[in-house]
């Protein structure tokens, strides 16, 4: 009888730290199927960032780098020019990515770094304590808007995926979420996908990945996991932008 | 020997062009030299100076208080320099831009100091282009002190023209023969 | 066989060297006076096989320099004192890192927006604290374009010897100004670095490369490994020292302040003056033991002019190195204001005949 499902070769067996019901997990785990799976742990270089998923290295047995905060893109381009040869992914948080780093990662993603992009997107600065951040939804109270994020105030969610998809050095850009198993292997395959844009030099690629965050959302993991389905409605899920196949 | 020049005119008269070239003939003559542009909004139609030294020593200073030589192409850079012209110093001015009688009634800032007056304006336009004055100045300056030969001239000035500007050398050159031949004929008339 | 002379800015000449040093690839981002320096990098890293970009911001390029280290590349960026400290985030991280590269601040006057003209203001963010955190760079100050080519090419083999961020700090007189520059090809030492650089995980565990040590015992060996490696970095102090130790007076000054200065020792050396002249040229670590010596030299009591482009910040160095074993003098020009060697000549006598010493 062959074994359907084996522990990733480049996942550490470290117990994770993230929150009961947290999402980390699941993409970190898919996230090293894809290595697995493409062969990829020789040359890939992990870009760590600053938030929860800062221990990235924890869990992830390939080099990694730690940016400093929102710098992810930035440094992986500073990689990937000089070493064309890697494959260099960064992970990141919605704070890093689309608040203190959207600058970094919008030139980035407009110059074409050939380097993929994976962002977690639970609306909220999970590390710091749940402030605010650009995804936060409409009204959804935070430590830091504690009657709710009012558009008069702190403006409206920040759709990054839709965003990135209008530019046209962007290969791949798309949103999934893993609440459900069906997501979780439509997210794997996102990832196969922008994994293999950069490996075909096709351009910036992007994955964006609902995800939870129970404690600082103030649910049960249950509960929270339902939640990011709320999530949908404002960031819906799927392909974006896809560059056909180069030939 | 250590010759101290502040070149000086309006953005566009190609000071830092003439700079530039005195400092890089001066070099291949086999001197130690230095060139301090001003820059920024000046390089964009104020006037516009800068400072050449060329000696058989060392430099230490880029910066000159007080220099020996002056080359004065328009009138509010005369005002700003001939006070700060040693005394025994000696400056060549554009008649055509500064007019004899606007600088008389300063005649005690010129009292101690040479002052030779060349239409460098015109001998430009005579070369060919009004804009190669400041060749012609060069020329006169050259003619005066001897620092380097004609051929090294030629080097430097091929040489700041680039691929770019090649086309631009001879009209370059008759100008500079031009404030050469003038700076002679007026040192004999004088 | 005369090697080849070319005129060229102090700007260039800092190019010239990276490049002679082994430079392959430059991040920056555009600011006034040091444009020539990504200018001349555009044109002659990809002739080269390097890598050369421009960065939407001072912030990126440093980012995008931290990764290019990470890798094993020659990296180096260059900007002017606003461009500088929005850096200094960057500076931290590759101090912490420990990450080689070349950083070149050609000073502007500031503080905000400042001007373009000349200034030493940045001594002290240079010296005492390039970002958050304890950490230091090691931080050399070329007072020529010969001087600024070979500086920034050892600068290379300084920052993969100490692991560690190099700084050349220069200013917009020595960066506009041009002089002849002879062409040589320095030696520079390549290390070995396969052993920590990032490069994928082939045949090994993945490595890792962070700054964040949550335990406060291991930070704090951490920050006592930095320190010892700034201790190991005195073997690099360099200066220029022209005195006797008879003299009455000293000047100490550094970078463009000290080629004004020069020409002023010389002259009133020249008139039988007791004037000496002492530049350090690495400012960190800075030549302390050099000017005590200087300072006990002849049992003669001197006194000690420290003569800046700023409001008076290497003074607190020279006093602290002195510790009362000198009269300490602060000439300090506020930025964009140049002194003619003629005007420190006058302070200098001004100072000769001060029977007693300012207090700073």
């Amino acid at each position: 009888m062959s074994k359907p499902f084996d522990f990733p070769k480049c996942l550490k067996r470290n117990t994770f730290h993230y929150c009961p019901g947290c999402h980390h997990g699941i993409v970190h785990r898919l996230i090293c199927e894809v290595i697995d799976e493409l062969n990829l742990k020789d040359k890939t270089i992990g870009l760590a960032s600053i938030g929860c998923s800062c221990f990235l290295y924890f869990y992830i047995d390939v080099d990694i780098l730690e940016a400093p905060h929102g710098r992810a893109c930035s440094v992986a381009t500073g990689i990937k020019r000089m070493r064309p040869d890697l494959f260099v992914f960064t992970y990141q948080g919605d704070g890093d990515f689309s608040a203190i780093g959207l600058g970094d990662s919008i030139h980035a993603a407009s110059r074409g770094e050939k380097i993929t992009a994976i962002m977690i997107n639970n609306t909220v600065y999970g590390m710091t304590g749940g402030q605010v951040s650009p995804t936060t939804l409409l009204y959804q109270k935070t430590t830091t808007t504690p009657l709710g994020r009012d558009p008069q105030r702190e403006g409206y969610p920040l759709k990054v995926a839709e965003i990135l998809a209008t530019f046209e050095a962007v290969a791949f850009c798309a949103r999934s979420a893993v609440n459900n198993p069906k997501r979780v292997k439509e997210t794997k395959n996102y990832l196969k996908k922008a994994f293999k844009a950069q490996l075909e030099n096709k351009g910036f690629s992007y994955v964006e990945i609902l995800s939870s965050c129970p404690v600082n959302w103030r649910m049960d993991a249950v509960s929270a996991n339902y939640h990011v389905d709320k999530l949908t409605e404002v960031y819906p899920l799927g392909i974006f932008k896809e560059l056909p196949p180069k030939k | 020997m250590r010759f101290e020049i502040i070149l000086s005119g309006f953005g566009g008269q190609g000071i830092l062009f003439a700079g530039n070239l005195l400092a890089l003939a001066g070099m291949y003559q086999g001197y130690q030299v230095s060139f301090l542009p001003v820059y920024g909004p000046e390089m964009r139609g104020g006037t516009c100076h800068c400072t050449v030294i060329i000696s058989d020593r060392e430099i230490s200073s880029p910066l000159v208080k007080e220099p020996g030589y002056l080359i004065v192409l328009n009138l509010p850079s005369f005002f700003k320099f001939i006070p700060r012209l040693r005394s025994g110093g000696l400056a060549i001015v554009n008649s055509d831009l500064v007019e004899r009688r606007e600088t008389e009634e300063f005649h005690n800032l010129t009292m101690d100091k040479e002052i030779l007056w060349l239409p460098l304006s015109s001998l430009a336009e005579q070369a060919g282009s009004p804009l190669a004055l400041n060749m012609c100045a060069i020329g006169a300056f050259n003619g005066l002190l001897k620092l380097f030969s004609e051929k090294i001239f030629k080097k430097a000035l091929r040489e700041m023209l680039g691929k770019d500007k090649a086309h631009l050398f001879e009209v370059n050159r008759r100008a500079y023969l031009k404030g050469k031949s003038a700076i002679k004929n007026l040192k004999e008339s004088i | 066989m005369k090697s080849k002379r070319i005129l060229v800015k102090g700007v260039e000449a800092i190019a010239l060297g990276a490049l002679a040093g082994g430079c392959n690839c430059y991040f920056g981002y555009p600011i006034t006076p040091q444009n020539e320096i990504p200018e001349l990098m555009s044109v002659e890293l990809p002739k080269r096989g390097g890598v050369f970009l421009q960065a939407e911001s001072e912030t990126s390029a440093i980012n995008m320099v931290l990764g290019a280290s990470a890798v094993g590349a020659r990296a180096m960026t260059s900007s002017s004192s606003p461009g500088i400290s929005l850096m200094s985030e960057g500076f931290s991280y590759l101090i912490a890192l420990e990450l080689p590269c070349v950083i070149v601040n050609v000073m502007r006057g500031g503080p905000g927006l400042g001007g373009i003209e000349a200034s030493q203001g940045d001594y002290f963010q240079a010296v005492k604290a390039p970002g958050h955190g304890d950490g230091k760079f090691l931080v050399l100050a070329p007072y020529s374009c010969n001087e600024a080519y070979e500086l920034t090419a050892k600068a290379f083999e300084l920052a993969e010897k100490y692991r560690n961020p190099v700084m050349i700090l220069s200013d917009a007189i020595l960066g506009q100004m041009k002089e002849p520059l002879t062409l040589k090809s320095p030696k520079i030492k390549t290390l070995e670095k396969d052993d920590w650089i990032l490069s994928g995980a082939k045949d090994r565990p993945g490595r890792v490369i962070k700054s964040l040590f949550l335990d406060s015992a291991e930070l704090a060996e951490r920050n006592l490994k930095l320190k010892q490696k700034y201790q190991k970095m005195e073997v690099e102090i360099k200066f220029e020292r022209l005195a006797e130790g008879s003299e009455e007076l000293i000047i100490v000054a550094f970078g463009s302040m000290a080629r004004i200065c020069k020409e002023a020792v010389f002259n009133l050396r020249a008139r039988g003056y007791p004037v000496g002249f002492f530049r350090p040229i690495t400012l960190f670590p800075f030549p302390r033991k050099a000017l005590c010596e200087l300072a006990e030299s002849h049992q003669k009591r001197k006194k000690f002019l420290v003569v800046e482009l700023n409001c008076g910040q290497m003074v607190e160095d020279v006093a602290s190195a002195l510790c009362g074993k000198g009269d300490i003098l602060s000439l300090a020009y506020p930025p964009s204001v140049l002194p003619f060697p003629e005007d420190i000549e006058r302070e200098i006598i001004k100072c000769l005949n001060l029977s007693t010493s300012l207090n700073v």
